[in-house]
């Protein structure tokens, strides 16, 4: 039942129409950091109130939602997102990435391959590429505006230099549609190559840096690199140890004070429907197994 | 102000708005796809999915020209009343609404700043009818190329070598809509 003491999906309708105009903007313009005017969400910076507010600017009655923080959808931050629209929109969740309309995510793009009907909603941290290596905006907003990325190239350089390889693991820079250059989030890399000519639209919302951008469908994302140092996605090379798949991005997962390790899918509706499918890892048991024991 | 600028309006603006900006998205981000919009009726000419648009996005920080035959009292009097906008000449506003005739010259609209190229006007332009078929369209939203009916294509062409800048299109008919961003390629098969 909804809360009736706010209005649908939390937000005013005054906020909602000045979101969805950025979110227009930022639609037409690929890449490019529509600044809004963020709201005070009843959750701190940082827990996701960028893609709250985005999440909230789209969502309709007959929404299904599914919200995932890196890659899982049971945990604190993943759980409490969906509990706050549960609460103030009335909207139906689930777990499952394909039964899902829109998908809130802090850090993964699932690995189940997207679809027309579905919008990828990023909590994004710190929205601007370039300010790790430029502090002022005046200068980061030139920056863009003249299509002056050398910067970044240097940064990549000075990795290989440092390095002997580009060591950027995660918010891995990318160029969209040849124009701007864009921090994906903190995704791993090995998750830039789906950003690239998904089915389903990609919107990315930074509430303490108040900014809204957009990578519609079918869209070119390029991440940067060089002719002699090639992007190259990468995981840990293992094998899920819950069940078996070796295309899925993976965590380290301590089990105890010996050294003891597992790597487990980050993608927690992947693995799930794998082991429901009869696979096992090497330090699994067999999903039914699991479920009499309980 | 006329009593048909009282009436016509959301019912139930949450609801109805998240529905309306569902299919402007869907429209704008897949360019030439034609999507259903409905919910608000205004008086003539004003189509209901201009009109249900006009409740989606605008209010008072919005400014609006209504162009052409779209500038008559009773929608000034229904803009007004049931969103607030201010009505503008074209240079300052966010929003215009009028069929393409009537939005020439194109180039008083603003196109956004290097630096804010968001700072650029929306176009809703009312079309008798909408049809995927005609121009082709390419490049974000769009797999390998969709078709849209466009009232000229050398305008349109222009606006996207203007990219990052540039105006960005609804078009409106009945309850359908269209959208064309910036940035699409368009080009006369």
């Amino acid at each position: 039942m909804t809360d009736q003491a706010y209005n649908f999906a939390y937000l005013d309708e005054d906020t909602k129409r000045m979101i969805r105009r950025a979110i227009l903007k930022g639609v037409a313009v690929p890449g490019y950091q529509v600044p809004f005017a963020s709201r005070e969400m009843p959750m701190p910076y940082g827990w996701g109130t960028g893609g709250v507010q985005v999440t909230a600017a789209c969502l309709a009655p007959d929404d299904v939602l599914k919200v995932i923080d890196q890659g899982a959808d049971d945990t604190t931050n993943a759980v409490s997102i969906r509990k706050f629209f549960v609460a103030t929109a009335g909207v139906a969740v689930t777990e499952a990435t394909a039964d899902a309309t829109i998908i809130q995510t802090r850090h993964r793009i699932p690995e189940a391959v997207l679809t027309a009907g579905q919008i990828l909603v990023y909590q994004v941290p710190i929205p601007e590429p370039l300010r790790f290596l430029e502090p002022r905006e005046t200068e980061t907003r030139k920056m863009h505006e003249l299509e002056e990325y050398g910067l970044m190239h240097v940064k990549l350089y000075e990795d290989i230099a440092k390095h002997g390889q580009i060591a950027t693991s995660y918010a891995y820079p990318v160029r969209v549609e040849g124009r701007y250059v864009m921090d994906p989030s903190p995704i791993p890399k090995f998750d830039n190559p789906k950003l690239s000519g998904s089915a389903a639209l990609q919107l990315f919302g930074a509430g303490r840096e108040q900014r809204i951008y957009a990578v519609p469908p079918f869209t070119h994302v390029v991440s940067l690199d060089f002719d002699d140092h090639p992007f190259s996605p990468s995981k840990a090379n293992h094998a899920c140890d819950l069940c078996a798949s070796n295309i899925s991005y993976l965590d380290e997962v301590i089990t105890d004070d010996q050294g003891g390790r597992m790597f487990v899918c980050s993608d927690t509706d992947y693995c799930a429907s794998r082991r429901a499918a009869g696979h096992v890892g090497a330090l699994g048991a067999p999903m039914a197994t699991e479920k009499a024991a309980e | 102000m006329t009593p048909d600028a009282l009436i016509g309006g959301f019912t139930d603006a949450p609801v109805q708005a998240s529905h309306a900006f569902r299919a402007a998205l869907n429209a704008l981000s897949r360019p030439g796809q034609i999507e259903t919009l409905r919910g608000a009726t205004a008086p003539a000419p004003l189509s209901s999915a201009a009109a249900t648009l006009a409740m989606t996005l605008f209010d008072v920080t919005t400014p609006v020209h209504l162009a052409g035959a779209h500038d008559i009292p009773a929608l000034r009097d229904w803009i007004t009343f049931h969103t607030g906008a201010p009505l503008v000449e074209p240079r300052a506003a966010s929003f215009a609404i009028g069929t393409w005739a009537a939005l020439q010259p194109i180039s008083r609209f603003a196109i956004g700043l290097p630096d804010y190229p968001d700072r650029a006007a929306t176009l809703i332009v009312e079309m008798p009818t909408l049809d995927a078929e005609g121009t082709r369209l390419t490049g974000p939203g769009i797999e390998t190329e969709a078709f849209l009916y466009l009232p000229e294509t050398a305008a349109f062409t222009a606006n996207r070598t203007l990219f990052p800048l540039g105006f960005d299109c609804f078009f409106t008919a009945g309850t359908k809509v269209a959208g064309l961003p910036r940035s699409t390629f368009v080009e006369d098969i």
